[in-house]
């Protein structure tokens, strides 16, 4: 109360707006309740020594969660699935940035039938679409056969289980989140510029590197984040398209939880995890990128 | 300003678009599949027989169904009224740490999934709830709520705050200002909120997956664990079923709408 004296706004107007804020308690309740000290017992569990016997933890502060990460077999899995994300982040771009460019070109009547097509796949389940990859890729499936029957192959090709299928998912599944925000950005993006650009005899390809490409950078940057980060967890997708050596952090942290039952170590790789993804956020807002674009549906 | 356009666009935008359908037009080709077998890859007929089994729920997946439903329906109910709510009070800038406050609610959405999934597993274990439907809810309103606040807050930064101050200034209460001036105007940014929330909620597979107990099931881990034992192809059914559901309903969506344009 003693703040409001200092204001230069009218006292009324001040507990006027005093009195709405209050209407976000239980937000901040549940916030700090279910994120806040979620957070800080996973911090404080990745500290502690596993009991010996696996069901449980002992009170005893230990830094050893962490040395294991260093670990050789560990350490390989997080650089699979560092380079796998990659991997996905650099196809999506390939692939993303130009559907989203064509189209935010597209006649505003086409925009909305290529939006409702590039959502409706999300109203079905992300499983079941895996699942379609399967029923394809599979030895006697469809992709085999036409190729056999093409006289391209002789014998089935060893698609499915393989690395390159789960990339192949990974793409599929994160396609749209580079396709959106690169259409905003096209979308929004000033064409008199490009029109200056053209007018002043540049080639395409120059007006695009020197005009179009930094003026949708921003829709680029959002979709790389927004494909790059979930690729670190989407652990069904080894489980169900790619072969034993696939593991990815997902995969050791389900391990680690259900039959390992280290759930010290688990915490660790949660918190590895999550400090990769603050790195991730901390460089895309020092890049300019804003918070509210993450939400791109 | 003459547009100019590639040929190579609608071009190359077919090709994605056809790969992007293309596992999902063979989950729904397979569905008519009458092939019964454990692991059935090939195609040996047309049969609606799955559709049959599926309607008896022989599998437990309409049941699943319907614990997906109502997870979401609880979820989006209690996020929609915490969220938007949470909207309004931190609409601009209005006390001290909601700059925190607003990136801690956000981070259920930003960070993969998993870490939520762990940490819940981790949490309702040490707090000693039982897993199921309620621990389920938690996780769920947990990452619902950040997608309704960030629809509507949107929603409340393009409206015209003298609006409510007028409505205020001439006398009306602040309940009274919110039902029938601040509610109507941000309805729209809500319901689409609701919406996102609800198909977050019904495809939510990750989370789910950790703090579910052992007798509840969704519909995204029944079909996990079918497609990892054995695939019936009654999911291949009811996929396709709920995906002519969405189709309706959004054709429908785009009819009232062309009407209302005339």
């Amino acid at each position: 109360m003693q703040e409001n004296e200092n204001r230069t706004e009218p006292r009324g107007e001040r507990r006027r707006g005093a009195s709405s804020a209050l209407l976000s308690t239980p937000m901040i309740v549940w916030t700090l309740l279910f994120v806040g000290a979620t957070i800080v017992y996973i911090v404080a569990l990745s500290f502690l020594k596993r009991s010996p016997d696996g069901f449980g933890v002992l009170p005893e502060f230990t830094l050893e969660n962490y040395a294991k990460l260093f670990n050789a077999n560990y350490a390989r899995v997080f650089w699979n699935t560092i380079v796998l994300g990659l991997e996905t982040t650099a196809l999506c771009v390939l692939i993303g940035y130009p559907f989203g460019y064509f189209m935010g070109r597209a006649t505003k009547r086409w925009r909305t039938v290529l939006m409702l097509l590039v959502i409706v796949p999300f109203w079905t389940n992300a499983l079941i679409r895996v699942y379609g990859w399967r029923i394809l890729l599979v030895g006697n499936g469809p992709i085999n056969q036409a190729l056999m029957a093409l006289g391209l192959i002789e014998r089935p090709l060893q698609l499915l289980n393989t690395r390159g299928a789960v990339l192949l998912g990974m793409v599929y599944a994160l396609l749209p989140f580079m396709i959106l925000p690169t259409y905003t950005s096209v979308e929004k993006m000033d064409w008199s510029l490009v029109d200056a650009g053209r007018d002043m005899g540049a080639r395409p390809w120059k007006v695009f590197l020197t005009v179009t490409l930094p003026l949708t950078a921003p829709g680029l940057l959002t979709g790389c984040v927004l494909v790059f980060v979930p690729s670190l967890a989407l652990f069904f997708m080894s489980d169900l398209l790619g072969g034993p050596s696939d593991l990815l952090i997902g995969n050791l942290v389900q391990d680690q939880l259900f039959t390992s039952r280290d759930w010290p170590f688990a915490a660790a790789l949660s918190v590895l995890l999550l400090l990769i993804t603050c790195l991730i956020m901390f460089i895309y807002r020092r890049l300019g990128g804003k918070a509210t674009d993450m939400s791109v549906f | 300003m003459k547009k100019r356009r590639s040929p190579w666009a609608p071009l190359y935008l077919t090709l994605v678009l056809i790969l992007m359908y293309l596992p999902i037009v063979v989950v729904v080709l397979y569905s008519f599949n009458a092939n019964t077998s454990r692991f059935p890859t090939a195609f040996t007929g047309f049969s609606l027989t799955h559709y049959q089994a599926l309607l008896r729920d022989t599998r437990g997946l309409l049941d699943a169904l319907w614990n997906s439903l109502i997870l979401a329906a609880c979820s989006c109910g209690i996020s929609m009224v915490i969220g938007t709510l949470g909207a309004i009070g931190m609409a601009g800038r209005r006390f001290r740490g909601q700059g925190a406050i607003e990136t801690m609610a956000l981070l259920p959405i930003m960070v993969p999934e998993i870490i939520l999934g762990m940490a819940f597993l981790a949490v309702f274990t040490a707090v000693g709830l039982r897993f199921g439907m309620l621990t389920l809810v938690l996780a769920h309103v947990t990452f619902c709520t950040p997608y309704i606040f960030i629809v509507v807050k949107g929603r409340l930064a393009g409206m015209d705050a003298s609006l409510a101050e007028a409505s205020r200034d001439l006398g009306a209460s602040a309940a009274r200002t919110f039902f029938e001036i601040t509610l109507p105007l941000i309805l729209p940014g809500v319901l689409s909120g609701v919406m996102l929330a609800f198909a977050m909620s019904l495809d939510d597979f990750v989370i789910s997956f950790f703090v579910t107990g052992a007798t509840t099931t969704t519909l995204p881990l029944k079909i996990y664990s079918s497609v990892r034992t054995g695939v019936s192809l009654q999911v291949n059914a009811l996929c396709s079923l709920m995906l002519a559901f969405v189709a309706i309903v959004m054709a429908l969506k785009q009819l009232v709408v062309d009407r209302h344009r005339g």
